[in-house]
């Protein structure tokens, strides 16, 4: 009964939806892309970064993945440009630039 | 082998769950199912179930923790009246739509106001269209009957929808009667275990339960929430027929009392029903035709059915024991006479309120309902479409 | 208990995915990202959530955030939602239809209108009775799904849209509910209240706390919301310090009827400080409102001093 998301749309008909619209599997979310939110993007320096990773939990989007201990580039199909990480960077290594990049 | 024994409605039910021992049980008290919760606490007090029981703050909770259990994967109960249905009203819908089979022992009783203890069908009434199964009981042998068959028919998989067994409050509950019971065993073994595909506690597979939905999916959703409705009178007439094999007792939609030929036919549920036959015996002995159409399942409605049972007799009183402030009678009214009217079977009725907040309802009233149809067809008055019966004046 | 740096739980697989709808800038999603990385690892969890902002725009259908299994009942449910989960794990270890060496926990969120107000009774419910979860508020202050109208946890002369500031109106008038305490008046194992900051190291030794505590336990998160406060989504960090440093949002825990003062100010700092960066407080500025802020002040100076009297006492344990 696992669910395969990407055969349930808006045109789907009645018999082919799930069950109490339960979903039989887990961060299916991942296939909508809020990325197309942004206003405004943020722009990872790495060679700024000193992976210090205060960035990471502030993220409100799960948009900056870490992979053995380190920070890699904005996952943008999700980022919605809220700038909050760019704040609290201590080494300027993001910046928010003006509309979607 | 069957055991005779002497016990209430409630005493019924609650010796159904012990057989079932089913997985959780929240309930809060409410005269007159209190002695549900009651008697499942002590058995598993002395030991005799592994049933979780949560003592639940409200109704409201009792149903909101069912559903929080029956979507972990447990096999789940509460018991309530009136009030307590009530205000769990909002919970039985999402009991339904999320499609968890739960079962609820319901003991009727009025809904306020006025307050009042005894028994009318209006707090099930209220809540007929919440997605339930409804199943209605004349006497004790039908409560603890039906609350055998009710997890077979939930939990179904062309169904998955929660069921609700309905006793009359005291009339049932708390009357003692005669009663015949099932071994242990032979219930254990008909009710089988529980072992749903998908649930929230099913480990590696995670599960959302309840999300918000777009327009474009919910009406989809409500649709197959009623078909899966639908497919449930296959199913509780197969479950009734495998029930009989093992217990010898029939149980169908209705039961037809008598309706052969009769010209009158009285159409009523629950325990009244007794009266109703009682009066009818009487009534046929003084070569009589008339006959009594017992409902047992309410939801889903056998529309059809009803109607055909009812084609060749001369008029029909269809009794109410709920008010449906519509200004035209209760709800079986609106429900039968729909039924007639769409089934093109175009026969006089009359929609009587009976028995309301515990007002009797005897064998006297029922002759005097009889006679009045009679008088109708003999005498050519023009029936009245709404009355009152047992009501002072 | 964990040894805390950020690099290593910064590693923990991530629970919560993107692509829900939460606005840009929502605390909500940063406690809940916070709160599931304090779940050990191999462990698994069922997460419950209360109707409201996080719910809507976590679990669209057919999409959904969650990784671990989740159940949305409705608003004021959220509490005995989760005791039948729980119970039911009870049940189904008791019977062995479980594997043995599966361990679940379980969370709960909500926001304050579904756990200080309309979900009230059901969390108080759920508290008294034992069960071993977690039940996280995630307070900001408004029901804020419903377009920001006021609740119990609405701090006072708040603008909302049921407290409309006006000609006749500053703002709420009630202060609000210390649901915290109430909650550690059921006398249950475990309460706390957290926010963000910069290490994250309050919020997640408080949710592991939370988690792993056995019996039921109350965590109480201010998160701040960029639209019914008013303020730019990239300023929340500045916000919650702002928060704690005036003592308007102490940080504190009780631990088996312990009260723990987790962070005391070196210099607290007055409340204008955090008043003034949020729109919905811009009223109090105004010429002649002086003795409003005054107000205000008195009262969070009177729940600090009665704070720091709770956590002076000496409780064996």
């Amino acid at each position: 009964m696992r669910t395969d998301i990407t055969k349930i749309n808006e045109q789907t008909g009645h018999e082919h939806l799930t069950e109490g619209l339960m979903i039989f599997a887990g961060g299916s979310s991942k296939l909508f892309k809020t990325g197309e939110w942004r206003t405004s993007t943020p722009v990872f320096y790495e060679e700024k970064c000193r992976q210090c990773l205060l960035c990471t939990p502030v993220c409100p989007d799960s948009s900056i993945p870490v992979k053995d201990g380190k920070r890699a580039d904005f996952d943008y199909d999700h980022c919605k440009g809220c700038g909050i990480c760019a704040k609290v960077c201590p080494f300027g290594a993001i910046e928010m630039k003006e509309g979607v990049e | 082998m069957a055991i005779k024994e002497r016990m209430s409605g409630n005493e019924a039910v609650s010796y159904a769950i012990r057989q079932i021992n089913p997985d959780v049980m929240p309930a809060f008290p409410i005269t007159p199912s209190t002695e549900i919760p009651q008697m499942v606490s002590t058995y598993i007090a002395n030991g005799e179930i592994e049933t979780e029981f949560i003592p639940v703050e409200s109704e409201h909770s009792s149903m909101s923790a069912a559903i929080g259990a029956e979507a972990a994967g447990a096999r789940s109960l509460t018991a309530t009246s009136s009030a307590g249905l009530a205000l769990m009203w909002e919970e039985l819908l999402l009991a339904a739509s999320n499609r968890l089979p739960i079962v609820l022992a319901l003991v009727n009783r009025t809904l306020s106001g006025p307050i009042n203890i005894n028994c009318d069908h209006s707090d099930s009434m209220g809540a007929r269209d919440t997605g339930w199964i409804q199943i209605y009981a004349e006497n004790n042998q039908e409560a603890y009957d039906n609350f055998i068959q009710a997890y077979p028919i939930a939990e179904h998989t062309s169904v998955h929808l929660p069921v609700m067994i309905c006793q009359d409050g005291f009339i049932t509950s708390h009357a003692v009667e005669n009663i015949e019971l099932m071994e242990d065993s032979l219930v254990k073994k008909f009710v089988g275990i529980y072992n749903p595909e998908e649930f929230l506690l099913n480990p590696d597979k995670p599960i959302s339960v309840g999300p918000y939905s777009i327009s474009n999916y919910a009406m989809e959703a409500k649709k197959n929430q009623e078909i899966a409705l639908e497919n449930s009178k296959a199913v509780i007439l197969e479950v009734a027929k495998k029930f009989k094999k093992i217990s010898g007792r029939e149980y169908g939609l209705f039961e037809e009392y008598r309706t052969k030929d009769a010209d009158y036919i009285m159409l009523i549920m629950g325990s009244a029903a007794g009266t109703a036959k009682q009066a009818v015996d009487e009534m046929r002995a003084r070569g009589k035709k008339v006959g009594v159409l017992k409902l047992r399942v309410f939801r889903p409605f056998p529309a059809e059915e009803i109607a055909n049972a009812l084609k060749g007799c001369k008029v029909v009183a269809i009794m109410d024991r709920c008010e449906s402030y519509n200004g035209n009678g209760g709800p079986l009214g609106s429900e039968v006479t729909s039924a007639l009217f769409c089934n093109k079977i175009m026969i006089d009725t009359v929609n009587y309120i009976y028995g309301l907040a515990g007002r009797d309802f005897t064998v006297d009233e029922t002759k005097t309902v009889f006679g009045e149809l009679e008088d109708m067809v003999v005498n050519g008055r023009v029936p009245e479409q709404y009355k009152y019966i047992g009501l002072r004046k | 208990m964990s040894d805390y740096t950020l690099k290593t739980i910064m590693n923990q697989p991530e629970r919560l995915a993107p692509g829900h709808r939460m606005c840009a800038g929502c605390g909500a999603t940063i406690a809940v990202r916070a709160v599931l990385r304090a779940l050990h690892k191999g462990d698994r969890a069922v997460i419950g959530n209360a109707t409201g902002c996080l719910e809507v725009s976590s679990f669209m259908y057919p999409y959904t955030s969650w990784e671990d299994s989740y159940i949305h009942n409705a608003f004021e449910n959220a509490g005995a939602t989760l005791s039948g989960v729980e119970t039911a794990y009870k049940a189904l270890k008791k019977r062995k239809r479980l594997p043995e060496d599966e361990t679940f926990k379980f969370i709960t969120f909500g926001g304050d209108g579904g756990t200080y107000d309309i979900g009230f009774q059901s969390l108080s419910g759920a508290m008294e009775r034992g069960h071993d979860i977690t039940y996280v508020c995630y307070d900001n202050g408004a029901y804020m799904n419903t377009g920001i109208q006021r609740s119990s946890a609405t701090p006072m002369y708040a603008d909302t849209t049921t407290t409309p500031v006006g000609k006749a109106s500053n703002g709420k008038m009630q202060n609000r509910k210390d649901l915290a305490s109430i909650i550690a008046d059921h006398y249950v194992p475990y309460v706390a209240q957290t926010t963000f900051t910069t290490d994250f190291k309050d919020l997640h030794m408080k949710a592991e706390k939370s988690i792993y505590t056995k019996g039921p336990a109350f965590l109480n998160i201010m998160t701040p919301c960029p639209r019914g406060w008013r303020y730019e989504t990239s300023e929340i960090m500045k916000i919650c310090k702002l928060a704690v440093e005036t003592c308007y949002w102490p940080l504190f825990e009780v631990d088996h009827g312990r009260w723990i003062l987790s962070y005391e100010p070196k210099k607290k700092l007055p409340i204008e400080d955090f008043l003034k960066e949020q729109g919905r407080f811009k009223h109090l500025f105004k010429k002649g409102n002086e003795n409003l802020i005054v107000q205000f002040q008195e009262e969070v100076d009177r729940r600090w001093e009665d704070l720091l009297y709770k956590c002076s006492r000496k409780i064996k344990g």
